[in-house]
C-alpha cells in the first residue's frame, strides 16, 4: 500500500503547483479557520485538509479575554501562509483599512479583499470591491478579491492589478456548490491571473466539480467548520480538491445521451 | 473626573483610564498583551511595531488594537 507520503508525490507530478505571484502552493485548497467548535478541530481539521494558505479576519482585540481568541496561538505563521481578509467590510474605505492593519502585522502583502453589499445575501459590491483594488494594488498589496461569479467585473479587477479573482459559487455559508458552472468557466478561460472559486462549497461533490471547471484552487471554510466531523469532512475535500483538478487535467470524455457500448460487438458467439 | 496618575483614552471604541505618561510599548504591558500579538492604530495611524517604544499615549487618543481571530 502506496504511503502517504508516496500519494503526496504522485500528486505533484499529476499536477503543478498553484502560483500566486510568484509564491508556489502544492495544495489548490485554501481553507478559512472561522465558526470552528473547537480551535483544536479547526487546527486539525487544516491539516486534514492539506491546505498551506489559510484565510485570518481582523478584529479588535477582546481586552476582557485575550488568549483564546488570537488565532496565532493556535496557527503558526511557520506552517501555514496566513491569508488575512476584510470580511465584514461594507465600504472601499473600510477594507482598504482593515487591509493596511494585516500588513502591519508583518507576514506578507497579500490580502484576501471582500466588500461586502448586502446583508441578506452577503454578495459582494463589487464598484466597490474594485475601487479599494485600484487603491490597495497601487500601494504594493497582493490583492485576491472575493467577487461575483461576473466575467465583466472579474476582468476588471485583473485590470486593477489584482493577483487572483475569486469568484463565488454561490452565497457565503450557503453550502449550495457552484450555481453558475458556465460563468464560472467564462471567466477562468478569460483571465490570466488564476482564478480562485471562493465561498458556497457545502460538500465533497460541491469541491470536486468547482475543480473540474477549470479553476486554480477553491477556498472554504464553514463547509469543513459545520460538517460533524470537520476532520473527516477536509480529508474528503482534500481528495475531492484533487480529484476535480485531475478529471480537469485528465480531459473528460464527450457526453452523450445515447449508450455506447464499453464491449466489443464483434466476436460474439452465434 | 480623571483618577490623578491616570488619563482617560477611548481604547477599542470604548473610554479607559490608563497611566500617564505611557508609551505605547507600555501600553501593552499594562493590558499584558505581546506586541508581536497585535497591531496598533492610534488616532487613525498604523503604527510600525519599532516605534512603540518612542509612540507616546496621550489624554484622548482614539486607540485601536487589532489582532487576528479565525475567519473565512
Amino acid at each position: 500500500m502506496a504511503d502517504t507520503q508516496a500519494v503526496a508525490d504522485a500528486d505533484r507530478r499529476l499536477d503543478g503547483p498553484l502560483v500566486l505571484d510568484g509564491v508556489e502552493f502544492t495544495s489548490r485548497l485554501i481553507v478559512g479557520t472561522g465558526k470552528y467548535r473547537t480551535n483544536e478541530s479547526m487546527v486539525d481539521a487544516i491539516r486534514a485538509a492539506g491546505a498551506e494558505m489559510v484565510t485570518v479576519a481582523v478584529r479588535r482585540v477582546d481586552l476582557d479575554r485575550t488568549k483564546e481568541e488570537a488565532i496565532l496561538h493556535h496557527l503558526s505563521p511557520d506552517e501555514f501562509f496566513l491569508l488575512a481578509n476584510t470580511a465584514g467590510c461594507y465600504t472601499a474605505e473600510d477594507a482598504v483599512r482593515y487591509a493596511r492593519l494585516a500588513r502591519a502585522a508583518g507576514f506578507n502583502e497579500f490580502v484576501k479583499l471582500e466588500v461586502i453589499g448586502d446583508e441578506a445575501t452577503l454578495l459582494p459590491d463589487v464598484h466597490a470591491t474594485l475601487e479599494a483594488a485600484r487603491e490597495l494594488a497601487s500601494d504594493g498589496f497582493k490583492v485576491m478579491a472575493y467577487t461575483n461569479d461576473d466575467l465583466v467585473t472579474a476582468l476588471r479587477l485583473e485590470d486593477a492589478g489584482c493577483v487572483a479573482v475569486m469568484p463565488l459559487a454561490s452565497p457565503i455559508g450557503s453550502g449550495l456548490g457552484v450555481v453558475n458552472p458556465y460563468f464560472i468557466r467564462e471567466i477562468k478561460r478569460r483571465l490570466t491571473v488564476p482564478v480562485i472559486v471562493d465561498a458556497g462549497v457545502g460538500t465533497a461533490s460541491h469541491a470536486c466539480v468547482t475543480m473540474e471547471q477549470g479553476v486554480d484552487a477553491v477556498l472554504m471554510n464553514t463547509a469543513l467548520a459545520a460538517a460533524d466531523d470537520p476532520v473527516r469532512m477536509a480529508h474528503a475535500m482534500r481528495h475531492a480538491v484533487i480529484a476535480g483538478r485531475l478529471a480537469f487535467l485528465a480531459g473528460r470524455m464527450p457526453a452523450r445521451e445515447i449508450a455506447m457500448p464499453s464491449s466489443p460487438t464483434a466476436g460474439m458467439l452465434d | 473626573m480623571t483618577i490623578p496618575g491616570k488619563m482617560s483614552i477611548r481604547l477599542n471604541g470604548k473610554p479607559r483610564e490608563v497611566s500617564r505618561g505611557l508609551s505605547v510599548s507600555g501600553l501593552l504591558q499594562e493590558l499584558e498583551l505581546h506586541p508581536a500579538m497585535v497591531v496598533v492604530e492610534l488616532n487613525r495611524d498604523i503604527l510600525e511595531r519599532a516605534s512603540y517604544d518612542d509612540a507616546p499615549v496621550s489624554e484622548g487618543d482614539t486607540i485601536e488594537l487589532v489582532h487576528f481571530v479565525g475567519g473565512g
